[in-house]
């Protein structure tokens, strides 16, 4: 910006040459790239002091007036607005810059949710990614985001999103097959990955049968799994309901090897009902197993 | 702790200027991201957005860095933190009091954890070295603030100027 109160000029024309040469000038850029070198030429003799000052870095060092202030690249590697000011023999001169991220993108902060996700949703994964350069600066000029999913069937989906305000961001199906997918999120050279642990989703055509086991009657689901054939995990409960005669019994079953089984009373007219989460299965009406 | 006479809108609206308080326009949303930013929601991030100004202020005019743990996190209290020991070292401290905020949000990332608001504000900056004052600028420009939810606030996780974009 560049902005500039507080020169001295006028006193020193008041008070002459002397004055004029003691009195210190300062050439400010109005932008600098984080984390390069860059100097700040002064005028005038004599020594002063030049401060620096942004709520992100501080700079306070002695000057030899008339010659040029170097800043090296480690100097002011913060993005921010700073303020400088150059105090020397009761003047100041202050003005303003700014210190811009760098170009080049060097990490990516990548969210990716949920970790674990059903099959087949659609948009069913988020990945949000803030691009940064070196320095933990956040790039704000619009550069794309390239996202990509793979998992272990199926061909790889992918994005690209452009960011803005240093953000981008995408949602993409969950795959048709249960397991690990690797989500990556690259911009330039700099690329991160997260695991999304696909899972099977709710189950599919729950079905039972029943056969008579003396007096009871043991029911028994076929092999649960969901929509596009992913066994349902083991230990997920599945909810088999006897009603007779208005009475009502129910029996929680967790899920081994993708089979629930258990044994009900056998009431000739019994009905029997299965249910996981909330998906209903078929119903038997039990009639003596004739 | 200075009271702050806001609250959001959906329209821009100009918040009265009280002695001592920032003037207070929240603009319309202009919002990349699939989520819908609730009012309520604007209104915390907006309140915890003002008063983080006076933990800024307040850490870097008596060079506690620890003021600003309420506030902010990451990168931004990193960052902060640093400059303020900076400031400790070298035997200066720095007032900031902010005069003007015009607030828009430009961000709420699909999962709800990372809000983002542009804020083209006006403040004051007089630096000190030691007691002595050694010079004051009005600054104008822009800053980009990145917040995400904490048990009881929202935090800014960077605050970064961003006059370019």
């Amino acid at each position: 910006m560049g902005v500039r109160v507080g020169l001295p000029s006028l006193f020193a024309l008041l008070l002459g040459p002397v004055a004029l040469a003691q009195s210190g000038n300062m050439n400010l850029p109005a932008t600098v790239t984080a984390g390069s070198a860059f100097s700040i030429p002064t005028s005038g003799s004599g020594s002063g002091v030049l401060y620096i000052v942004g709520p992100d870095q501080v700079i306070r060092r002695s000057v030899q007036l008339g010659t040029a202030v170097e800043l090296s690249a480690s100097d002011l590697s913060d993005a921010g607005h700073y303020v400088a000011a150059l105090a020397a023999n009761g003047t100041v001169d202050s003005g303003q810059f700014d210190v811009l991220p760098a170009a080049k993108a060097e990490n990516l902060n990548f969210i990716a949710v949920p970790s674990r996700v059903p099959v087949g949703q659609h948009n069913g994964i988020n990945g949000t990614a803030y691009v940064f350069d070196t320095y933990r600066n956040l790039i704000t000029t619009p550069m794309p985001v390239s996202f990509a999913l793979s998992g272990i069937s199926g061909a790889p989906q992918s994005r690209t999103a452009i960011t803005r305000n240093g953000v981008a961001w995408t949602s993409i199906d969950s795959a048709s097959k249960q397991g690990a997918a690797k989500f990556v999120a690259q911009a330039g050279d700099a690329t991160t990955t997260r695991i999304i642990q696909e899972v099977p989703g709710d189950p599919c055509g729950l079905t039972i049968s029943a056969r008579p086991d003396g007096k009871r009657i043991s029911v028994e689901t076929a092999p649960v799994r969901d929509c596009s054939g992913n066994p349902i995990p083991d230990g997920t409960i599945v909810t088999i309901t006897e009603t007779y005669k208005g009475s009502l019994s129910t029996v929680d079953v967790p899920l081994k090897k993708d089979i629930a089984q258990v044994d009900m009373p056998a009431y000739n007219g019994a009905t029997i009902s299965v249910a996981s989460g909330v998906v209903a299965g078929n119903e038997i009406h039990w009639n003596g197993g004739h | 702790m200075r009271r702050f006479a806001l609250l959001s809108c959906a329209l821009a609206v100009a918040f009265p200027v009280l002695a001592d308080q920032p003037s207070v326009q929240v603009e319309s949303p202009d919002l990349h991201g699939s989520r819908q930013l609730e009012a309520q929601t604007q209104a915390a991030v907006v309140r915890d957005y003002l008063e983080s100004w006076q933990s800024l202020a307040a850490a870097f005019e008596q060079n506690q860095a620890s003021l600003l743990n309420a506030d902010f996190a990451g990168v931004a209290r990193d960052k902060l933190g640093a400059a303020i020991k900076s400031q400790a070292r070298l035997g200066i401290h720095t007032r900031y009091q902010d005069l003007s905020h015009k607030l828009q949000f430009v961000f709420y990332s699909p999962e709800g954890i990372s809000i983002e608001l542009l804020d083209t504000v006006e403040y004051d900056e007089q630096i000190f070295d030691g007691d002595k004052p050694v010079a004051t600028q009005h600054v104008s420009t822009r800053y980009l603030v990145m917040f995400s939810p904490a048990e009881q606030r929202w935090m800014i996780r960077l605050f970064q100027a961003d006059p370019a974009s």
